[in-house]
């Protein structure tokens, strides 16, 4: 059977994915980030999944206003990187798991979620910056992809709690797949950061640190915050913590099992208007 | 009964909900025929014309036109949205956020490596943070006279 063997989160900013496709990673602003992931670099050679199951937003670049679905699983074979704006990144193209992923589609509905499927869909940053955050920049992406986007564009974004329960649906979904496949699971996107208005800069260290600890020890408690309090403490943006959710509601405590080893943390301030946020968590054999 | 909105008192921030999204639907959808190089060509050689496709208002048209993010938002725009005329013109998301503020450019990454404004005194309309409608614009323009 299919497995879920650790989670993966991290942010998603789009200025990272800049500085490492014109080569400014060696720059004094952002060596101090770079050197947050070189552990995970290397843990992400020494632990390949089979498939990394990737949660993350699309940023008005494959859904516009005609459609805007909660939560959108991607089921196709491979998935273009989108130009949004400045011409498409100069990463690999992601390659999906159509077969495990119209699984998961198909267990996750019968679980009560109302997926929406994707077959053709371009991929953005919140996507492409975390595969190169933990892959480094190689000729192709180490294993496939299944990309799983959520709206948090148009308010309101799903509940805390619902994607924590999500992550629970998709748990049980991956591990009724019969091929023995590692999967990881990320959550991505956040940490505190406010994009627009004459409150954008907001950055609020204290309560992301919070929220890493809570993520990693009471998660099911942490899925009870609402939105408001992420929008007032963490910036109108900082609600993309919310995928964080999913990924730790995939993890195997949630379903009565061990609690995951903290293999990795990391917290840095700034990227360009964002607090970023890692963990790195693994569930025990 | 109305809905519950419990984001309208936070200071210097417009939650995108289904009624901005509304208002904002053509300005929006303009901003997104942007991802297209032909199209980003055609604005930029004839902004008011390109414009004049689109079934906005003139308020929203006048806004994109100076520029104006915090008016483009308050006319239903979203700043993932209106990030494509950013990428047009080649500014940076950073610059973009940073003109909401008053703040020069300088002044806004300077603010950033420093840890970011901080929420204390923005969380509630009414306290008196930096983000407050009584302290704009920020920065040096705030300053002046």
């Amino acid at each position: 059977m299919a497995r879920i063997t650790a989670s993966v989160y991290t942010s998603h900013v789009p200025a990272i994915g800049a500085a490492i496709d014109q080569g400014k990673t060696a720059e004094p602003y952002w060596v101090p980030l770079f050197k947050g992931y070189e552990y995970s670099k290397q843990w992400m050679q020494e632990n390949k999944p089979d498939v990394i199951f990737l949660v993350y937003n699309d940023h008005a670049t494959a859904f516009s206003l005609e459609l805007i679905p909660t939560f959108a699983i991607g089921t196709a074979a491979e998935f273009q990187v989108a130009d949004e704006g400045y011409g498409p990144r100069p990463v690999p193209k992601v390659i999906g798991h159509p077969e495990l992923a119209s699984h998961i589609a198909q267990s996750v509905i019968q679980d009560d979620f109302d997926l929406t499927i994707v077959n053709k869909m371009d991929v953005d940053h919140g996507l492409t910056v975390p595969l190169s955050l933990m892959c480094g920049q190689p000729q192709a992406w180490p294993c496939p992809v299944i990309p799983f986007a959520v709206n948090v564009v148009q308010y309101p974004v799903p509940s805390g709690r619902r994607c924590f329960m999500l992550g629970q649906a998709i748990r049980r979904a991956i591990e009724s797949y019969d091929e023995p496949l590692k999967v990881q699971i990320w959550g991505t996107g956040g940490m505190s950061h406010q994009l627009q208005g004459p409150r954008a800069g907001l950055i609020n260290a204290e309560w992301d640190n919070k929220f890493l600890d809570r993520l990693i020890a009471e998660p099911a408690a942490l899925s009870q915050v609402p939105h408001i309090e992420y929008v007032r403490e963490a910036g109108s943006e900082g609600i993309e913590l919310v995928m964080w959710l999913i990924a730790r509601g995939a993890m195997a405590d949630i379903a009565g099992g061990k609690p995951p080893v903290l293999k990795h943390r990391f917290f840095h301030v700034p990227a360009s208007n964002t607090a970023v946020g890692h963990l790195i968590l693994e569930n025990t054999q | 009964m109305a809905l519950n909105k419990p984001y309208l008192d936070v200071p210097g921030t417009t939650i995108f909900d289904a009624e901005q999204s509304r208002k904002g639907y053509h300005l929006n959808q303009f901003c997104m025929s942007l991802m297209k190089a032909e199209n980003r060509a055609r604005f930029k050689a004839d902004e008011r014309k390109y414009l004049d496709e689109w079934p906005m208002s003139e308020d929203q048209k006048q806004a994109v036109l100076a520029r104006d993010l915090n008016r483009c938002i308050a006319l239903g725009g979203n700043i993932y949205f209106l990030a494509k005329i950013g990428a047009t013109d080649g500014r940076s998301f950073q610059q973009m956020a940073g003109s909401m503020t008053g703040m020069s450019e300088e002044e806004y990454r300077n603010m950033m490596i420093s840890g970011g404004r901080s929420a204390e005194g923005n969380r509630y309309v009414g306290e008196d943070g930096d983000a407050q409608a009584h302290r704009q614009p920020q920065g040096a323009a705030g300053r002046k006279g």
